[in-house]
């Protein structure tokens, strides 16, 4: 499934809304965006994933990116993890750096 | 730094080439060729630089300031042919010595430079290899270039903090902890995967600024152990970390501590320094003349109208913080440290003189308190405040904040205290204190409020659930010293027992006290050795404790294995969830009380029990937590409120279960069976997030 993402900034939280496959050949969009984002010196910057499908180690390398690109003042919130995606954070250890959420609704 | 400036004497004396210096920046600065001397004195007749060269006891020359080098109140000499790692120096100040008016110059003791970035004589904890007291200080340069290897601070904001109270030397004296180098900057480099396993984020060390632990030493011979000043709040020198702190594998005291701050940051861990400018080490007119009071002892010192020293401090003097010039070197000393240093914050020890005018009333707008939190570089740091002093000017919840302030929040200890042990009429002021005291922080938010239950001062975590009365014998002063009124339990015994239901309960009791510091809104601090159950078997003032009494034992990491996961969980639990650390006061519609009946809070003076449903809701996702804290010697059933649709209560922590199911991984907690009621044990704390079913199980086994 081909991955997808957008970014919108507003009062200094970044949305990132990810979908799809985060692989290999996608990690280079999402590091590209979250680069972008960056730029704009949020104070947090959420992941809304619940479409997200499937998550490859080389994918997992652009979220570590994510915390180390926005340092650790920026809090990074992963919303609506499927299960399969949320048990790959938890395994890495990567839930002690960001926090996870429900979505609503 | 050094100071470019070409330069050639125009004057010799004692052998040495000099000439005018720059009065500024205070202190001595590098120059091309020489050393740049500067220090103010406002009421000096006369000034005399000595130099020695270091390790030795007789000067190597004396250097009188001509008059034509005094600038205003600022005598600066250039001296060339020295450098910086081969000399020690000091001043001699001449004047009045008319303490009626409160001139005390003494032109026989050899003073500290107030700027002095360095100390010598000292340099090996509780011995003295240098010249003999009253004057052991000789002012030392450093070499400021060090690595810093790109450090960035982690620059977190407030509310997600997690405060590590924590004695550099006490951390790792005891030959438990296994360190290399023990009791200095980098045995405590060596425990940062601890500290970064437990889950804290920032570091308070108890003072690093050299002191002298020699100050009042004494021998006790009862237990045939030296006294010593052991925590440090006593200051010889503002600009210089505590020589005896370091290992002595760097290059000097300063690149050991800006390698463990280094260091820490490198964890992702803040560095705050507890720092003490409400009194000095040289006491009252019967203590020795160090360096302020042989400089100009009426500026830097509150004095009476007949020249006597105020004793808001309690130690004998008192700094006389709101003075341009003490203020201006106030301010200069805490940008030194967060410039050279990279230290992210600072704790201000009885910072209630702060706000006191030279006669010791108490001002609405004070000028240092003010300049400190206006200045441009100070601008990232914390600026926490011990919001009282030793002569009752309690200023918790009033003290002047100027928006950046924070405040040890001493209510939240008593309170908090008062609840677990069972107090009447304290479940509301408890609930007001959970959501972040607003009723004192009303307009400036919870992170104003830093909750703790335990600090250096005072009983461990540990004793504070074992001791009803301090027991402070063994500090030879005939159990006098310490806090009388600790809102302290036994649980039915006091001190050590065999009897296991005791024990159970103090161990309940511990967990009660941390789960409810931990989901409170503000920012916690804990104790270092709290979470592994550190006892200093019932003294409550162990200043004066080089020991085991104050070392933090590290059998007690495997000991009370328990009790460090019961921790660790509860500061994950805080990280995971924004809900628990907000920025500002939750919105009247994101708090529910709530008591056995849901929707029916008691605040009653009999009431000994509180429930609190928490709900963040942004435009993006849920943040659902509920907390009940039951302080009865019985448990009752609960009426849980309805978890957010689509989601279901699932159990963090509940301490009247045996560990390991007191408190489970965050993310992981398994859902409740009956997601209507939940019965809560005598004296214990549950604590619930809802979240979206999983396969974690259930809380029955």
């Amino acid at each position: 499934m081909t991955f997808h993402s957008s970014s919108h900034i507003s009062d200094g939280v970044a949305t990132i809304r990810i979908s799809g496959e985060l692989l290999a050949r996608s990690a280079g969009q999402l590091n590209r965006l979250i680069n972008e984002v960056a730029e704009q010196r949020p104070t947090r910057v959420v992941f809304l994933m619940a479409d997200l499908t499937r998550l490859s180690s080389a994918g997992l390398r652009s979220l570590v990116f994510a915390h180390q690109r926005l340092g650790r003042s920026v809090e990074i919130v992963l919303v609506g993890a499927r299960p399969e995606v949320a048990e790959m954070i938890r395994h890495t250890g990567l839930d002690q750096s960001v926090v996870m959420q429900e979505p609503m609704g | 730094m050094t100071v470019a400036r070409a330069g050639y004497p125009t004057h010799w004396i004692s052998g040495f080439g000099v000439r005018a210096g720059r009065p500024l920046p205070l202190g001595a600065t590098e120059v091309p060729g020489g050393i740049n001397f500067a220090v103010c004195s406002s009421r000096a007749t006369a000034m005399t630089l000595v130099l020695f060269q270091r390790g030795e006891r007789e000067p190597l020359a004396t250097l009188p300031f001509p008059e034509s080098f005094r600038v205003g109140g600022v005598y600066a000499m250039t001296v060339f042919g020295v450098t910086p790692g081969s000399i020690e120096y000091g001043y001699r100040a001449d004047g009045p010595f008319q303490p009626g008016d409160g001139d005390r110059f003494d032109p026989s003791a050899l003073l500290v430079d107030p700027y002095a970035k360095l100390l010598g004589g000292a340099e090996v904890w509780g011995e003295r290899d240098g010249p003999k007291w009253p004057t052991p200080w000789r002012s030392r340069l450093v070499d400021d270039d060090f690595d810093w290897a790109g450090d960035r601070r982690p620059a977190l904001p407030p509310e997600r903090l997690v405060i590590y109270e924590a004695h550099v030397r006490g951390f790792t004296r005891h030959p438990s902890s296994k360190v290399t180098s023990p009791g200095t900057f980098d045995g405590l480099v060596d425990k940062i995967p601890y500290l970064r396993r437990l889950g804290v984020n920032c570091v308070e060390l108890m003072p690093v600024f050299e002191f002298d632990e020699l100050e009042n030493a004494r021998f006790d011979e009862d237990s045939g152990q030296w006294r010593y000043n052991y925590w440090g709040y006593s200051t010889v020198g503002f600009f210089a970390p505590k020589a005896s702190y370091a290992a002595g594998r760097h290059a000097s005291p300063v690149h050991e501590l800006k390698n463990l701050i280094k260091r820490l940051h490198q964890a992702g861990i803040e560095v705050i320094l507890d720092v003490v400018f409400n009194h000095t080490a040289e006491g009252d007119e019967r203590g020795p003349t160090i360096s302020f009071r042989g400089l100009d002892n009426r500026t830097y010192y509150m004095l009476t109208p007949d020249g006597d020293y105020h004793n808001f401090s309690g130690t004998g003097n008192t700094v006389n913080c709101n003075d341009p010039v003490v203020r201006r070197f106030v301010v200069d000393c805490l940008r030194y440290w967060a410039t050279e240093f990279h230290v992210d914050g600072f704790r201000f020890d009885l910072a209630a003189i702060m706000v006191r005018d030279a006669d010791g009333t108490p001002l609405a707008d004070p000028p240092l308190v003010g300049a400190l939190a206006s200045d441009p570089v100070l601008r990232d740091c914390k600026l926490i405040a011990e919001a009282w002093d030793a002569a009752g000017l309690y200023l918790v919840g009033g003290f002047p904040s100027y928006g950046r302030w924070s405040e040890w929040n001493g209510r939240y200890r008593d309170t908090l205290r008062r609840f677990i042990k069972g107090d009447p009429g304290v479940a509301g002021d408890m609930a007001t204190r959970f959501v972040g005291s607003p009723d004192l922080y009303g307009e400036r938010g919870p992170t104003a409020s830093v909750n703790f239950v335990t600090a250096h001062d005072g009983f461990t975590l540990a004793d504070l659930v074992s001791y009803n009365e301090k027991h402070n014998e063994s500090n030879g002063e005939g159990g006098r010293d310490g806090e009388n009124v600790n809102n302290s339990w036994h649980c039915g015994h006091e001190g050590e027992t065999d009897d296991e239901e005791i024990i159970a309960l103090r161990r309940r009791q511990m967990r009660n006290a941390l789960l409810i510091l931990l989901t409170s809104q503000g920012i916690p601090m804990l104790l270092a050795g709290d979470e592994v159950g550190r006892t200093q078997h019932g003294n409550n003032n162990a200043y004066c404790h080089d020991g085991p009494l104050s070392w933090l034992d590290w059998s007690l990491v495997d000991q009370n294995a328990d009790l460090f996961e019961f921790t660790r969980r509860a500061i994950a639990f805080r990280h995971a969830h924004p809900v628990l650390r907000m920025p500002a006061y939750p919105a009247e519609t994101a708090v529910s009380w709530h008591g056995a009946r849901q929707g029916s809070p008691d605040w009653s003076a009999e009431s000994r029990f509180f429930a609190v449903l928490l709900h963040q809701r942004t435009n993006l996702w849920h943040d659902c937590v509920y907390v009940a804290a039951n302080a009865r010697w019985e448990g009752h059933e609960l009426d849980l409120p309805a978890p957010p649709d689509g989601l279901a209560w699932h159990l963090f922590a509940d301490t009247s279960a045996p560990a390991p199911h007191d408190a489970h991984e965050p993310g992981s907690e398994p859902l409740l069976t009956d997601q209507s009621r939940r019965w809560i044990g005598a004296r214990s704390v549950v604590v619930l997030a809802a979240r979206k079913t999983s396969d974690q199980g259930s809380d029955k086994p």
